[in-house]
């Protein structure tokens, strides 16, 4: 792995800059209030963030899995829901620019990569997890429509997204009967239920998404009937990494608060960092995020290179990154004693915003299982 | 139109910010070095022109060490067309009056209907480079400004003075400098970051500027830290508290 350039010496310091200036100042009152800015999105936008690693020719940024690692990095130090929310976003973008045709990519990504029009991914059902081969969401062929009939689970952005790109099953074929639509806001027959109460991630929205008799063109589909499967999992690789940078983000933006802390709390007759146990503490959450960022770096080469062992690395960084977001930022609540559990430190908040980075984007245990089955394989 | 906007790069005031001992100069290793807010502020006012007519052509000047092309690099990734950097050792400690002859000298190359700029720096804070470039140049100097009006060959503005505000114009081309109440600066889009390194920076010295290599005529001699903050007064009420509050503050024109 290669040091950085010049040009993501200065891409990290917009950003940082930006997170600063646009999402500090309110973090804690989106998070309060479960404010989705789509303000700040747009504002986004127009820096580039909406299509990170898409193709210029319809307004994406064409940087590298790499660049983007560092951009999630730098916006989930300051807040890990916005970040996460325009990772998921930017997982959407790139599935539409790798996989969508001239027409599709034409009409649906100029205003996707301005963040104008948000999207949301929708794989996950009611009673489909894990097991996303077994989605039950049905689109029935009708003349030049599809009709769908279903309800996905856990969407983010939805009531607020402009474009849905939606996983369901066009034939009883497993995972190889799943196809890739694209439904936009305001269809017939699409509606949302309740924004759903959450431990964290509060300044997105959260929510079903319910499609009855919901009709669209045959031209909105990705790919061909049966590349779906393909398509999600393709997607979430990319997403994978992402969130990993994400909880990177947060777990060093909870440590930098720990070494402030510690430094200047006193106990005991001096500052807390000269308790060694203190320090070993603080010198195991950087080398956990350390470990983690190299991961991420290492998948994103892979990504960009298409090595063919992207999917292993992705799951690794994943897992590894994700796990170390988590136990970081809660290590850092306890050495932060009372105040760490008070709302004005920011820590818990940290806390409640990683747990679920080690549910989504496939569990840790599904990653374990892909990792696991992949180096069964190779013997 | 082509407008020219100096640039100065200047330790972040985020920082611990110190002069060298020996020489009094500034200190560069002691505190990152950025371009001064202020300046970005002038270079998005120049922007703004740009934004609506794309003719609008938008060079940077600045002078100072190697890392200063830093800064320009900085410029040219918000959206400015091109850099010129004044690098010479023998500007080391420059003072107000040779950097305005040596930036004066650049500007003379380029043509500018407008130089646009900063009305004071964060680091020296002088606030006279603008109106000696306009002095050696023979621009009218419109000094000040919160807000830039540019086009029909005129600039026109508005500037605050202690009992009101002043709408001043001048005809182009003109020398043009900005407050901190002027538009906030843009940030650079990735795009931008990406396009940066191909836009021209031209590289001048001294010589090929034409001027001799003159020590700087004003040289800091002493100077020592900023005391510790020492306690305000207290005014105990003994039923007078408040008119010696309101004295205080009319004393001290807070009022």
């Amino acid at each position: 792995m290669t040091a950085r350039t010049d040009e993501q010496d200065a891409m990290v310091e917009m950003v940082r800059d930006f997170a600063a200036n646009a999402l500090a100042p309110h973090t804690a009152e989106w998070d309060e209030n479960k404010h989705f800015p789509v303000d700040v999105l747009a504002e986004a936008g127009t820096l580039g963030m909406g299509g990170i690693y898409v193709g210029e020719e319809h307004g994406g940024s064409g940087l590298s899995r790499s660049d983007a690692v560092l951009i999630f990095e730098e916006l989930a130090a300051v807040d890990p829901t916005i970040a996460a929310y325009i990772s998921i976003h930017n997982m959407v973008a790139w599935m539409i620019d790798a996989f969508g045709n001239s027409e599709q990519r034409a009409a649906w990504l100029p205003g996707i990569t301005a963040m104008t029009e948000l999207t949301s991914y929708c794989l996950s059902e009611p009673g489909v997890g894990s097991d996303a081969a077994a989605l039950t969401m049905r689109a029935v062929r009708d003349g030049d429509d599809y009709i769908l009939n279903g309800t996905k689970q856990f969407i983010s952005g939805a009531g607020t997204s402009a474009w849905y790109l939606v996983m369901v099953r066009t034939a009883d074929l497993g995972s190889r009967g799943i196809t890739a639509v694209v439904v936009p806001a305001g269809t017939p027959g699409l509606s949302f239920g309740a924004n759903e109460k959450k431990m964290g991630w509060r300044a997105q929205p959260t929510r079903q998404v319910v499609f009855e008799d919901v009709r669209i063109p045959v031209s909105n589909r990705l790919g061909e009937e049966g590349d779906g499967f393909g398509i999600a999992m393709k997607g979430l690789n990319g997403g994978r990494v992402n969130i990993g940078a994400c909880s990177l983000g947060g777990g060093r933006a909870a440590l930098e608060k720990s070494i402030a802390y510690l430094k200047e709390r006193q106990a005991f007759g001096g500052p807390l960092i000269d308790k060694q146990h203190l320090l070993f503490e603080i010198a195991q959450m950087d080398t956990e995020l350390e470990v983690s960022r190299t991961m991420l770096m290492r998948a994103a080469e892979a990504l960009d290179t298409g090595a063919p062992d992207t999917v292993k690395l992705c799951a690794m960084a994943k897992l590894v990154a994700t796990d170390a977001g988590f136990r970081v930022a809660n290590q850092a609540l306890q050495l932060h004693g009372g105040y760490g559990y008070l709302s004005e430190y920011g820590l818990e908040k940290l806390v409640r915003d990683l747990r679920v980075h080690q549910i989504l984007e496939g569990s840790n245990e599904i990653m374990r299982l892909i990792v696991g089955r992949l180096a069964v394989e190779r013997q | 139109m082509k407008i020219a906007v100096l640039i100065k790069q200047v330790p972040d005031t985020a920082e611990e910010r110190t002069l060298v001992p020996a020489t009094g100069w500034l200190d560069r290793a002691a505190a990152d070095s950025l371009v001064d807010e202020i300046n970005e502020r002038a270079l998005e006012t120049a922007l703004q022109v740009k934004d609506a007519d794309k003719s609008t052509e938008v060079v940077v000047l600045a002078m100072g060490p190697e890392e200063a092309a830093k800064a320009i690099r900085k410029a040219l990734s918000m959206g400015a067309d091109s850099g010129i950097h004044v690098l010479d050792g023998g500007l080391a400690g420059a003072d107000a009056r040779r950097t305005a002859a040596v930036l004066a000298a650049a500007l003379r190359g380029v043509n500018a209907d407008v130089v646009l700029a900063g009305n004071e720096s964060t680091d020296g804070r002088g606030g006279v480079v603008p109106a000696m470039v306009a002095e050696h140049l023979g621009l009218p100097l419109v000094g000040g400004l919160n807000s830039v009006e540019l086009g029909g060959g005129t600039v026109c503005g508005e500037r605050s003075s202690d009992t009101g505000s002043l709408n001043v114009s001048a005809p182009l081309p003109a020398v043009v400098t900005v407050t901190e109440r002027s538009a906030e600066a843009r940030f650079p889009n990735f795009k931008g970051i990406l396009t940066a390194k191909r836009k021209p920076v031209t590289t001048l010295s001294l010589a090929e500027l034409e001027l001799p290599a003159t020590p700087a005529r004003a040289v800091v001699l002493a100077h020592s830290e900023r005391p510790p903050r020492e306690a305000g007064r207290k005014i105990t009420d003994d039923g007078t508290a408040g008119t010696q509050l309101a004295g205080f503050l009319i004393e001290n024109r807070l009022v």
